[in-house]
């Protein structure tokens, strides 16, 4: 009786997890993976220098808005430093960070999210483009004026012109005005420039365009540069290898013109980074844009509609179910035995911050010195509650001088041993302490051996971006693990260290 | 590991989990536990049914009490103080004798007045009991263990468990202190367990830190084949239990002393599994045999004859081969 009801609880825990697991995914295309891109990036550049005690003036190309990426959610990170935005006559959105008085090492941010978005109608009405001459040194000059010649002879329109030019330039065998035009090995950004003036030259309305790839790199952003041409409404942009008017969808346009992005006055060891990853809040954010249309009451009472501080909270939170339930499996169905219930999973949510090893060295190190000290307080006989809260204190001293001591060897990451909760670290220190003293070393060090490899076992799974993902876009996956849980609750079965202990029983006895 | 389990499931081997669920969680229901788990309150029950009882010195319930203890004891030589909530046999302090205003333990080993009320004060405050409540501590009257057991005990008193399944003893063993228990006979403390026949009431193999022995490791004197007195008396004390307390499935543990008989000791609604290994046989069948009887077994006559009939030594070895 008890049984078919629970099984029927657990059954219907499992159809309701599972079908709105389903139509999220199915139906309304909730991505399955972390990060699947939406066309959302978090782009940034990062400025350093050295100031010189003097007035310095820094000056940054930052993107603004195009018919193809929106820029939303702009920030601007620059300590002391005064700040002016100006858009320029060429069209350019440009920052001027200045300071009077500066010294040393500084840094300063420009972060972006950048929004693929497809506008297909003119932003600005059509307009005839002027042309503007280029400059060209005498023997360049004739070579480009015979070229633009040549090329008009075998085009039609702008579109062919450029068309034309980009195949003579990325022919494998270029003939000599390329060769003496472009040079042998010239940058790709060189090539555009030159590319740009030889349409100027052909009258055609045409800029230089710099911007990046926003692809997935681990370090610096692809940089990539593309000609635009004006086609008496609109700017179209070349593709810089094949000469087509289209461009891949993952060329973003940072600023035009032949001028460097970042212009500095007054200041030495200039050194600029310009970095792009996919924004996944914003994605999953962005897969519910497309939810909202379809089951507007639905989002009205899910975890996204939380302020974004409490969802990174919720991050975490819906990380304990799995861990309890990793735990269940481990002390019911495997036998393994910890100090406390819930302990392990606690140590397992402070080896977020910590990382794997430094979290066991530190976990480690604070719980064998605080058995020192514990062992000591045994001989001065104190009541249970006041020699706790000594240990309490102990615990928190030890954590203090560690951070110190890390800190001043310059191990950073022994700064996160702040980091642990320190009344499970207390209770722990206590309950391996009476153990130690019933049962003996042996059993401390295991049970204190088992918690610690439970609580590794459970950061290794909960750390995983997959699942992390998974449980905050679907958290009706919790009533399939509440559902394995109940399951579980009545599995009475052998656990698998009884198996060993009960061993003797299976060997076939003798008269 | 797979065939492994199949073979322990074979031979009716009960694991913790099936205990709990099946046993432990469905006969024994929660209101009663405390019954069992208060040592006072099961102390104060069996009185009352005329079971007989270790002699009850003091309680001591607060800190304040403590500073009595002396006056106490005065009267006596030997004793015993336990935490009236304490679980696995922790915190059990026996004092076998006083030297000079000091108290000596089981084992020799000497502690003076101060020593004796900070173990108390620890009892107080809950470091042995389940949960760390706030516990009382029990003064008793300290068991002289009958001769039956002098060669294969090591200090401490040996006990005998009964396990009793709604009113039927199904499986007993009697745990024997050793050097390595410090005089305790719990057998995770390594005591030794060895199991007994229930028709006769005579010890079989014994196991030791989970190995199998025939001899008691610090006195090397046989512990199998030793016959334990009145073990009728004993039966029927244990299958009693089930009237006091009301709770289908526990475990009973009687002591014998030489001058007042067998003694009911304490009683538990977990008891542990060692037992099976004890008696190298599975509880599995025999607890499903009496769930398939229990309607005919309502005299406690009837579930003793039943006992003794359904679970001799043989007849264990039958069900486990």
């Amino acid at each position: 009786m008890t049984k078919r009801h629970l099984y029927a609880v657990a059954g219907l825990l499992t159809v309701a997890g599972l079908g709105l697991f389903g139509y999220k995914t199915f139906i309304l295309g909730f991505p399955l993976q972390p990060g699947a891109s939406a066309g959302l990036w978090n782009v940034e550049v990062r400025i350093t220098f050295t100031a010189q005690r003097k007035p310095a003036k820094i000056s940054l190309f930052i993107p603004r808005n195009t018919r193809r990426y929106a820029v939303i959610d702009e920030n601007f990170i620059s300590r002391g430093f005064g700040l002016i935005t100006s858009t320029t006559e060429d069209g350019n959105r440009r920052v001027v960070w200045s300071v009077r008085l500066a010294e040393g090492r500084q840094t300063l941010y420009y972060r972006a999210k950048v929004h693929k978005v497809q506008i297909t109608e003119p932003p600005a009405p059509p307009s005839p483009q002027e042309v503007a001459v280029p400059q060209m040194d005498s023997p360049y000059h004739e070579s480009a004026l015979a070229l633009v010649k040549e090329i008009r002879s075998k085009s039609a329109d702008a579109e062919t012109f450029v068309g034309e030019l980009f195949k003579r330039i990325y022919d494998p065998k270029p003939d000599e005005t390329i060769t003496l035009l472009f040079g042998i090995d010239a940058e790709p950004e060189e090539k555009i420039q030159t590319a740009v003036k030889i349409l100027q030259l052909a009258g055609i309305p045409t800029r230089t365009v710099h911007g990046i790839r926003l692809r997935q790199t681990a370090g610096e952003a692809s940089r990539v540069h593309w000609a635009q041409i004006h086609d008496g409404s609109l700017w179209r942009s070349v593709d810089p290898v094949t000469g087509e008017l289209h461009i891949p969808d993952d060329y973003f346009a940072w600023w035009r013109g032949a001028q460097p992005l970042v212009q500095a006055e007054g200041v030495r060891k200039l050194r600029y980074t310009l970095s792009a990853s996919p924004d996944e809040e914003e994605a999953i954010r962005a897969a519910f844009v497309g939810a909202r249309l379809e089951m507007p009451r639905m989002l009205e009472f899910s975890l996204f509609s939380l302020p974004l501080q409490t969802q990174a909270v919720y991050r975490i939170l819906l990380m304990v179910p799995l861990g309890a339930f990793l735990l269940v499996l481990l002390r019911n169905v495997v036998g393994v035995k910890t100090f406390g219930t819930f302990m392990p999973i606690l140590i397992a949510l402070a080896f977020r911050e910590t990382q794997l090893l430094w979290g066991v060295v530190l976990f480690s190190v604070v719980v064998a010195l605080g058995l020192v000290v514990r062992f000591y307080l045994e001989h001065l006989k104190l009541l249970l509650v006041p020699r706790l809260a000594s240990v309490l204190i102990v615990v928190i001293i030890l954590m203090a001088i560690m951070s110190v001591v890390s800190h001043r060897l310059g191990l950073e990451r022994g700064l996160s041993v702040a980091l642990f909760p320190m009344v499970i670290l207390t209770m722990t220190i206590e309950r391996m302490c009476i153990v130690w003293e019933e049962r003996g070393a042996a059993e401390a060090l295991q049970q204190g051996l088992g918690s610690l490899s439970v609580a590794a076992l459970t950061y290794l799974v909960i750390t995983q971006n997959l699942v992390e993902h998974l449980f905050f876009v679907f958290p009706e996956l919790l009533l399939i693990l509440l559902a394995g849980t109940l399951l579980l609750g009545r599995y009475s079965g052998f656990r698998l260290l009884e198996l060993r202990r009960f061993r003797a029983l299976a060997q076939d006895q003798s008269p | 590991m797979i065939a492994l389990a199949r073979k322990l499931r074979e031979r009716g081997v009960l694991g913790l989990n099936q205990r709990n669920a099946d046993y432990t969680l469905r006969y024994n229901p929660r209101h009663l536990y405390p019954l069992v788990d208060d040592k006072l309150l099961t102390k104060q029950l069996a009185q009352q049914a005329g079971i007989a009882v270790p002699e009850l010195y003091g309680v001591i319930e607060i800190e304040y009490q403590r500073r009595r203890l002396t006056t106490w004891l005065e009267p006596h030589q030997e004793f015993v103080i336990k935490p009236a909530q304490g679980s696995g046999g922790d915190g059990i302090l026996i004092i076998s004798g006083r030297k000079r205003g000091n108290y000596r333990k089981v084992n020799g080993q000497m502690l003076n007045e101060e020593e004796l009320q900070h173990h108390v004060s620890n009892i107080l405050s809950g470091m042995y009991s389940l949960g760390g409540h706030p516990d009382k501590a029990l003064i008793e009257y300290r068991v002289n263990f009958a001769p039956v057991f002098e060669a294969v005990a090591y200090q401490g008193v040996p006990d005998i468990r009964i396990i009793v399944f709604l009113g039927v003893p199904v499986m007993a063993m009697v745990r024997l202190p050793t050097r390595m228990s410090d005089g305790k006979a719990n057998l995770h403390q390594g005591a030794i367990g060895a199991g007994i026949d229930l028709a006769t009431g005579t010890t079989l193999t014994a196991v030791w830190q989970n190995e199998i022995v025939t001899e008691h490791p610090d006195t090397e004197n046989p512990v199998t084949g030793v016959r334990i007195p009145d073990w009728d008396v004993l039966l029927r004390l244990a299958a009693r239990c089930y009237e006091l307390t009301g709770l289908g499935y526990q475990g009973v543990d009687i002591v014998l002393d030489r001058d007042k008989g067998p003694l009911m000791l304490e009683l538990n609604a977990r008891p542990g599994l060692n037992i099976q290994i004890a008696n190298r046989a599975g509880l599995g069948p025999r607890l499903h045999l009496v769930e398939q009887q229990r309607r005919t077994l309502s005299s406690l006559d009837d579930r003793i004859a039943f006992a003794k009939q359904h679970f001799a030594a043989d007849q264990s070895h039958s069900v486990s081969n």
